[in-house]
């Protein structure tokens, strides 16, 4: 009944909290508040999960950093709210939160009648499926009659439904509330595949009594470009969590790491100039502090940093999220 | 003025002005959210029914498959939370009832150990017993690749239970009428014969008359029609077990939690029934020559029944609520069809109304079913 009560509690702060939250602009209860609020999702290696200190850590937390530098110059001002799977879209309607920062993926139906914009995509991930190397299985279209366990809804389910539905096979789909829970049926043999996003999929072997039993199939059978999501029509507030996020893959492009960036402050390159709010505000037109960008770099590095930090140790490779001169899909429009 | 100092028009007047407020939040309440919602440009109505679900249930009793529609969906959990409530009430009671008898014995070690029993069961959290069972099943019984075959076409394994069904070719109908008809002679028969006896004091095999008035229609129709019956056995595929009928074990991790969960507050609930009836029915019953049994079946149980009924109901919409636990071990009820669906249309709102409301309608259906037994078995007083 836990579950049910949350959502219950949440579907009624909606009601309430709305009225509130549209009184002024995002930006404006951020500054006053003097936090930023984000929501995150529940202990994932890399992605959001809590050191023995209790400080967060992973890929989507450093983009609420960015943010939280971006806005008050201070990396370290965000408080972390974990986020329900079912009610995620329903605490950024009511204003729970500034930002979803979830391994959220971005879809039509949820841009169009949640309420809610979303920035640019941060990671391009997409699902797959992990089987014990014993299995002796190399392709997902191999699994047909398989059981394959899962976590409820997102777009897991309909994904390899979809996918099973083209290769004309059929499976058993076991679905777990809890990701401990759906982790132990897979690693017991309940399950002969699991099945997430990639890199969930990376972090969950990563945990594994021993990693290299199991292998994460070549399929990927989704596009998951999985991007932090604001309240819909505050245009100025999206503008500064989609910049801030593109600040990272700039920054990247252009050679800016947190060690360097006092150094780059001299930089004779005119775009460097303004992305670090040398001799042009940028910062101005966002409502912020002349230095954000500058903020983002030497708080949280680039996104090349970011993702190393948190993603590769987890064992995920950059594959599409490298830069588009460097024939990935990071693309960030020109600061000018 | 007196009529302001009446107790019922006061009572009344209290009444309606309390009806009157609850009223006027819910709206205000439902309003707020509304134009909130429509203000925000988040869609709302329940629309979403009629969309093709496309994702897959693993437990289905009536035909389901992705292209079905959203609602259907739903209401394949609406079955599978009743199937599951339903069985565990009534395996629940039956065990329940046994304990509670045992609980009285006068045998120290069988007392004491229903004793353990019960409180072991009651002061744990379901939730936890659930995580316990399904971790068991899931770490006790090997693989599906080395499912132990204890009986040719059974098979265990921590997949569940596979074991043959049948299927019929032709001559389904015939035997299906035949079956009720069966029944139906039967349970005549044994009225009839009991009115005689009671009429005219004739001994007749009672039980030996109803069983030959069972087996007839049956008989008749294996004669007459074609039955052929098809064999579906579990055949050993690439991956899982295939054809056959298959007990998966999220059900059984379910059905077992909540039916022990059910016999343990049933076997309270008996205990106090009984205890409850006068000691001098046993007394009187002892000094007819009654044996303890016989007593227990016939002059207790009877009287204790009145007192159980109502604690009983309260059991039942505990067990049909607390099986929305079904979520945490992976069995499709009402609640986890329900969460996909939030998922996957983000109308959190709409999604909880209509698990809220058939929680709603199906308690209150069984508290009425259960009143409605309660006043058939009370004391009439004339």
């Amino acid at each position: 009944m836990k579950h049910t009560i949350l959502h219950l509690c949440t579907a009624a702060a909606i009601g309430l909290a709305a009225t509130t939250a549209h009184a002024a602009t995002t930006l404006d209860t951020v500054r006053e508040r003097g936090k930023l609020i984000c929501g995150v999702s529940t202990s994932t290696p890399g992605i959001a999960y809590p050191d023995d200190k209790g400080r967060m850590h992973g890929f989507d937390v450093d983009i609420c950093r960015a943010v939280a530098a971006a806005v008050f110059g201070d990396a370290e001002k965000v408080d972390f709210v974990v986020t329900n799977i079912n009610t995620r879209f329903q605490a950024v309607q009511s204003g729970e939160i500034d930002i979803l920062s979830r391994q959220s993926t971005q879809t039509f139906s949820r841009e169009t009648s949640l309420g809610i914009d979303f920035g640019p995509t941060v990671l391009y991930d997409g699902q797959g499926l992990m089987v014990p190397k014993t299995l002796g299985v190399t392709s997902a279209k191999d699994l047909t009659d398989a059981a394959i366990c899962t976590l409820p809804g997102t777009t897991t389910a309909q994904n390899l439904t979809d996918f099973f539905r083209t290769i004309g096979g059929k499976f058993e789909m076991v679905v777990f509330e809890s990701p401990d829970e759906n982790r132990a049926a897979f690693f017991s043999g309940r399950c002969e595949a699991l099945s997430s996003d990639r890199s969930d999929l990376a972090a969950i072997r990563a945990v594994a009594n021993n990693p290299d039993d199991y292998v994460i199939l070549p399929e990927t059978i989704s596009k998951e470009p999985l991007a932090p999501a604001v309240r819909q029509n505050d245009s100025n507030w999206r503008d500064i969590v989609a910049w801030s996020s593109w600040m990272l893959m700039a920054a990247e492009e252009k050679g800016i790491t947190q060690a360097n960036v006092d150094e780059m402050l001299k930089s004779e390159d005119p775009e460097i100039q303004r992305m670090l709010g040398v001799n042009e505000d940028l910062g101005k037109m966002l409502n912020l502090d002349t230095k954000w960008g500058y903020n983002i770099i030497k708080s949280v590095g680039n996104y090349g940093e970011v993702f190393d930090r948190s993603l590769t140790g987890i064992g995920l490779t950059r594959g599409p999220n490298t830069l588009w001169n460097a024939g990935g899909l990071l693309y960030a429009p020109p600061f000018r | 003025m007196s009529f302001f100092y009446d107790t019922r028009i006061r009572a009344l007047f209290y009444q309606s002005v309390a009806i009157v407020a609850v009223l006027l939040i819910a709206s205000i309440m439902f309003s707020t959210a509304s134009d909130n919602l429509a203000k925000q440009g988040i869609a709302t109505g329940f629309d979403f029914l009629w969309r093709q679900a496309g994702f897959v249930i693993s437990e289905t009793s009536i035909a389901y498959g992705p292209t079905d529609t959203v609602g259907r969906a739903i209401f394949v959990g609406i079955i599978n939370t009743v199937k599951v409530s339903l069985l565990a009430a009534i395996f629940g009671t039956i065990v329940g009832l046994l304990v509670g008898i045992g609980r009285l014995s006068h045998n120290p070690v069988l007392s004491r150990l229903m004793l353990t029993y019960v409180e072991l069961l009651r002061n744990v959290p379901l939730l936890l017993y659930l995580f316990l069972w399904y971790a068991l099943i899931i770490s006790v019984f090997p693989p599906v690749k080395q499912a132990i075959q204890f009986f040719p076409g059974f098979f265990l394994s921590n997949s569940g239970l596979a074991m043959p069904s049948v299927a019929f070719e032709s001559g389904f109908e015939p035997l299906a009428v035949a079956s009720v008809t069966s029944i139906v002679a039967a349970i005549a028969t044994r009225i009839f014969l009991l009115r005689r006896h009671r009429e005219t004091g004739q001994e007749r095999p009672i039980l030996l008359l109803s069983l030959v008035a069972f087996a007839l229609p049956l008989i008749a129709v294996a004669l007459v029609s074609n039955i052929t019956i098809v064999w579906d056995i579990p055949m050993v595929g690439k991956f899982r077990l295939a054809g056959g009928y298959q007990i998966r074990p999220e059900f059984v991790a379910l059905l077992f939690g909540l039916t022990l969960s059910v016999s343990a507050a049933v076997a309270e609930t008996v205990r106090a029934g009984i205890q409850a009836v006068g000691k001098g029915q046993w007394e009187a019953a002892t000094a007819l020559g009654l044996p303890r049994s016989r007593t227990m079946r016939l002059i207790i149980l009877p009287q204790a029944l009145r007192l159980i009924i109502p604690p009983l109901t309260n059991t039942y919409l505990t067990v049909f609520k607390n099986s929305s636990l079904a979520i945490a071990v992976g069995y499709p009820d009402l609640v986890m069809v329900s969460n996909t669906v939030m998922n996957q249309t983000g109308q959190a709102i709409e999604t909880i109304a209509i698990f809220m409301g058939v929680y709603l309608s199906l308690s209150i259906l069984i508290a009425l079913l259960m009143n409605w037994y309660n006043a058939r078995v009370a004391l009439k007083e004339r």
